[in-house]
């Protein structure tokens, strides 16, 4: 195949995903892998930042949907109650990535669901407090804990305004080839990041949810669904106030 | 340097033993023969290479998984899993970490701490 | 105002190997539940996703902003050139050293990877303030051992007093440093306060010259020798001050957040409603650390007895352990505000469903920890006098007040 060939090849592929996600925008993304969908060979860079535009208006009440599909595609189902735990100080000392939060508006009563994380900053508290380094944030603007020296002082935990951080309080017996997991480390959502270094571009959230609250893309690419959505509906950060620049947005809170 | 050398080659005798050794005790349920690797001539670098740097090449490419999100290349903790687990009886994949088995062999010989499957799976990944 | 002659400690061999040994063994059963924490993991601990830090870090932070205070005395001594006090250097920088030293044993036995200690030493992002203090505490500890050297020979004796100012300031820094551990966190109500930093200093001049006040006593009393009335008195009336203004820094801080709305339901969690918070802040916090200390040190009668003096100390120290469960557990008790305006009436992740605060039970093992901590500074502080020169002969009025009228 000549190098034209291939230039056209490309512009022809993303054409039609743009015209794929137009069509079925917003917030439906099949959860589908891209024809070159291959382990990323070279380093992800600040051209892409994934983020997310949540609509709380389409969360359904008593749904946990996104939290299950998290709990499986991160092995959080595999962590086990220690023998010998207290079942209500454990739940209290599991890991958890995402969760379900309802809210109730103090003048006028308005219930609002929503799910909440990781807001994945641009200037993550937990990262300027880490002591060693372990607390970073990658090009691609993903939030994410290196395992390998944290030294598990849990001062991210303290600093983080979303309490989107989980020690591991135990020792895991079985873990996920992609989700590394030991006792001693904190550890949060990190938007799939085997999925997206995998060549895909979903997460399990979005993908688990059936009320299309969740869209999930390239904030820097301007014809990504999500920026999209974003640029149509107004939305807005958690603790906006902090002025961190979060990754993550919501509507109709 | 020359007693280095020899340390290695003792090392790797006993690599060689435990690989062929018949029925060894340590293997428990382990078939022989069932690991990936075992059909294959040569790891991803040269045997002697691997028994040296090993840990250097998983290191270094840790770092590179971690904070470039580079899973593509030929050196990879899961990669080892992936080749070296053994299976027993049943199919069933065996921990590479288990006593006896292609990690543990060494590392215990050689009492140097295998930490890596405190946070890491032992058999290969599901796919 | 006499020379000054040190001596080791000089009480019966049995007595002191009976404190070793109880002492020792306090720190022995620290150890084991430390192997216990660390084997099971921290689910064995009241500490959870929610209130992350716990007792031992109450523990710890107490110890720790105690060391950079009872370095205080000998810093008045010779950054400040005051006489009485420079034969009471050598005692406070060695309690500086053991109470650093009990302090960051509970903090890194504390860590989910205590192993990866050399990690921490490795690994630095400097705006960590976090990795800011490791320097700080390693820093304390040579600068405070080459004083101690000064302090003792006499060849170095024009490097006295530079010394001394540095060690003045570095452990100004020092706790600037572990205030700010939680001043600049923006995340928590009770927290991101500049305030904190300066307070913690204030707290450390008093934890630290009570700490110093009672081991001074009691090794000054196990082998009989003389405490001047006069000193005494000058060190009660000076832990006096400090207490005061450890009140008037807790007066402007709570001030401060009363005047801004955003902050009036975190205010009435401490000050109101909290439970137990509140009890430790009123109770431990503002009584028995401060007025109740302050009333006894100025009380014309008992504020001049011994009893008196140890007895305020005591509170002083007491209060201290409330303070710092109060700004510790406390802050981290009270849930986030993360929807201002609205109530959060369900939650996977205990996020403080309609404002309850965050549950802590702390467990034994947790407190057996902090116990242990303390023991090990005490245990460090009598093998250090037993076997090197720190205390003075006597520190009778006649040899050691320099306003000493010659009878």
């Amino acid at each position: 195949m000549s190098r034209t060939e291939q230039q056209g090849r490309r512009v022809f592929l993303k054409k039609t995903a743009t015209a794929a996600a137009v069509a079925i925008a917003p917030g439906v993304m099949l959860h589908a892998l891209p024809a070159a969908a291959a382990p990323r060979v070279e380093a992800v860079s600040g051209k892409i930042r994934w983020g997310m535009l949540i609509d709380a208006s389409k969360c359904a009440d008593g749904c946990s949907d996104c939290v299950t599909a998290c709990d499986k595609e991160n092995g959080l189902d595999l962590v086990d109650m220690p023998a010998g735990a207290e079942e209500a100080l454990w739940e209290r000392q599991r890991p958890r990535w995402i969760r379900q939060v309802k809210l109730k508006d103090n003048l006028s009563g308005k219930i609002t669901n929503l799910p909440m994380m990781c807001q994945h900053c641009e200037k993550p508290p937990c990262v300027d407090v880490c002591p060693t380094g372990a607390s970073f944030r990658r090009a691609d603007g993903i939030v994410m804990v290196d395992r390998h020296i944290c030294i598990g002082c849990r001062y991210c935990m303290m600093a983080c305004p979303y309490k989107a951080r989980s020690f591991i309080h135990a020792e895991v017996a079985e873990k996920l080839t992609h989700t590394p997991r030991g006792k001693g480390c904190v550890e949060s959502c990190n938007l799939c990041v085997h999925r997206l270094d995998n060549g895909e571009s979903t997460t399990a959230c979005q993908d688990a949810c059936k009320h299309q609250a969740i869209v999930f893309g390239d904030l820097n690419d301007p014809e990504s669904a999500v920026s999209r959505a974003l640029k149509k509906y107004p939305s807005v950060q958690i603790r906006a106030d902090l002025k961190l620049n979060t990754g993550i947005r919501y509507s109709n809170v | 340097m020359i007693r280095n050398r020899s340390i290695m080659l003792f090392l790797a005798g006993a690599m060689l033993g435990l690989a062929i050794g018949p029925g060894n005790a340590f293997a428990g349920e382990a078939v022989e023969g069932t690991a990936k690797a075992d059909k294959l001539e040569q790891c991803v670098e040269p045997t002697p290479v691997m028994r040296r740097n090993h840990f250097e090449f998983i290191k270094h490419q840790r770092d590179l998984t971690v904070h470039q999100g580079i899973r593509g290349s030929k050196h990879s903790l899961a990669g080892c899993i992936d080749c070296h687990a053994r299976k027993d009886a049943s199919g069933k994949a065996v921990p590479v970490n288990a006593q006896g088995q292609f990690c543990a062999g060494c590392h215990e010989y050689v009492a140097a701490s295998l930490d890596c499957f405190s946070c890491h799976s032992a058999v290969p990944g599901e796919k | 105002m006499k020379k000054i002659h040190f001596s080791e400690w000089g009480i019966d061999s049995p007595r002191y190997w009976g404190m070793l040994a109880v002492l020792g063994s306090i720190v022995a059963i620290a150890g084991g539940a430390v192997y216990y924490m660390e084997h099971n993991g921290h689910w064995v601990t009241g500490m959870t996703n929610q209130v992350v830090w716990g007792i031992p870090h109450v523990f710890a932070i107490f110890l720790i902003v105690a060391a950079s205070g009872a370095l205080n005395i000998a810093s008045i001594g010779t950054a400040f050139g005051k006489k009485a006090y420079k034969p009471l250097g050598r005692l406070s920088a060695l309690l500086a050293i053991t109470l650093l030293a009990g302090g960051l044993a509970v903090l890194v036995l504390d860590l989910g990877q205590p192993g990866r200690l050399l990690v921490a030493m490795t690994h630095y992002n400097f705006k960590s303030i976090f990795a800011w203090n490791i320097y700080l505490y390693t820093g304390f500890f040579a600068i405070v051992a080459v004083y101690i050297w000064f302090m003792m020979d006499r060849r170095m004796k024009a490097w006295y007093k530079p010394i001394g100012i540095f060690a003045f300031v570095w452990r100004l820094l020092l706790t600037t440093g572990t205030g700010s551990i939680f001043g600049f966190l923006v995340a928590r109500q009770g927290y991101d306060a500049a305030i904190l930093a300066p307070m913690f200093v204030i707290m450390s001049f008093a934890y630290g010259l009570a700490v110093y006040l009672l081991v001074l006593m009691f090794a000054f009393k196990a082998d009989g020798r003389e405490l001047g009335a006069t000193l005494l008195k000058r060190l009660k009336n000076l832990l006096g001050v400090f207490v005061a203004a450890v009140l008037y820094f807790t007066l402007v801080y709570h001030l401060a957040n009363l005047y801004g709305t955003e902050n009036h339901a975190y205010e009435a969690f401490i000050l109101k409603d909290g439970g137990i918070y509140t009890l430790l802040f009123w109770g431990g916090w503002v009584l028995v650390g401060g007025l109740i200390p302050l009333g006894i040190i100025y009380h014309p009668g008992l504020g001049n007895t011994r009893g008196g003096i140890v007895a305020a100390a005591t509170l002083v120290i007491l209060g201290g352990f409330a303070t710092v469960y109060v700004i510790v557990i406390g802050g981290q008790a009270f849930p986030m505000a993360m929807f201002p305006g609205k109530t959060i009436i369900a939650s996977g992740f205990f996020d403080g469903v309609n404002g309850q605060p965050m549950l802590y039970a702390p467990s034994l093992p947790e407190f057996l920890l902090g116990l242990g901590g303390v023991a090990l500074v005490l245990l460090l502080t009598f093998i250090g006098i037993r076997m090197l020169r720190f205390l003075p002969a006597t520190l009778s009025d006649e040899v050691a007040d320099p306003h000493h009228a010659k009878p």
